[in-house]
């Protein structure tokens, strides 16, 4: 299986995404998933999304995505979260 | 390893009152600056955040919100933590158009978010902790608050 590109988004790029994307690291590790991720604001998505595989967010993005874009919320509340690990792997397993 | 303790009894505010979202942001991030946490730029940045990327959070059992800036506005890391009398209005993070009641909010004051990411992994597992929340918001004394806080955020992994 190729790398996968992930990229993580917040409002500002510290807080949010630090936790997800810590998450999803476990999960891409628990799962064989060769990927690399990347944190940043969602103002700088631009810079981040060429080649990306997947974008999870836990803000608005604001504007249409070739790339497919999966809601990171769920990280931090709590509520959801098995539900969009699955929906992660899948989709980097596609 | 040794973990700076990020939430100081100087920057908690205990059963608020008369606030609404602006108000409380305000007289949170004001503290921040008093105490020596952030610039003063962190204020109105803090602001604007709100108003672009809600910090709302539709936790179980206790509306969180934590509001924050970006790194440059920081001077030393910290999190202030509010309890509010009655609940602000604040919009969802990710949604902005749903609205929840926030009885709670943790300020945060981030410099190097890759070296505080265990404490913000153990932040987010206590929102997730609906019993948890509903007692953090009943205590009346900062200390207390402070001691139960940095308990949480400082124990060990078992990883």
């Amino acid at each position: 299986m190729n790398k996968k590109k992930i990229v993580i988004a917040c409002g500002t790029g510290i807080a949010t995404s630090t936790v997800v994307a810590d998450k999803i690291e476990n999960l891409c590790k628990r799962e064989g998933i060769d990927a690399l991720i990347t944190q940043c604001k969602v103002s700088e998505l631009d810079a981040y999304i060429h080649g990306a595989d997947l974008i999870v967010t836990t803000t608005v993005l604001g504007k249409k995505s070739d790339v497919p874009v999966i809601n990171g919320l769920p990280f931090i509340t709590g509520i959801g979260e098995e539900e969009v690990l699955k929906q992660i792997a899948e989709e980097l397993k596609k | 390893m040794q973990q700076t303790t990020l939430i100081n009894a100087d920057i908690i505010m205990l059963n608020l009152e008369n606030v609404d979202k602006t108000k409380v942001l305000t007289v949170m991030a004001n503290r921040l600056i008093d105490k020596g946490y952030v610039k003063e730029s962190y204020l109105p940045a803090v602001l604007n955040r709100e108003e672009e990327y809600p910090t709302g959070l539709p936790t179980n059992g206790v509306g969180v919100a934590i509001p924050h800036a970006d790194t440059k506005h920081v001077l030393k890391p910290g999190i202030a933590v509010a309890t509010l009398k009655d609940p602000v209005k604040f919009n969802v993070m990710g949604n902005p158009e749903q609205e929840i009641d926030v009885k709670l909010l943790f300020m945060l004051a981030i410099k190097e978010p890759e070296v505080q990411v265990n404490i913000l992994k153990k932040l987010v597992s206590i929102f997730q902790a609906k019993e948890l929340l509903i007692k953090l918001i009943s205590i009346n004394c900062e200390k207390e608050l402070v001691d139960i806080l940095n308990s949480l955020l400082n124990k060990d992994d078992e990883d």
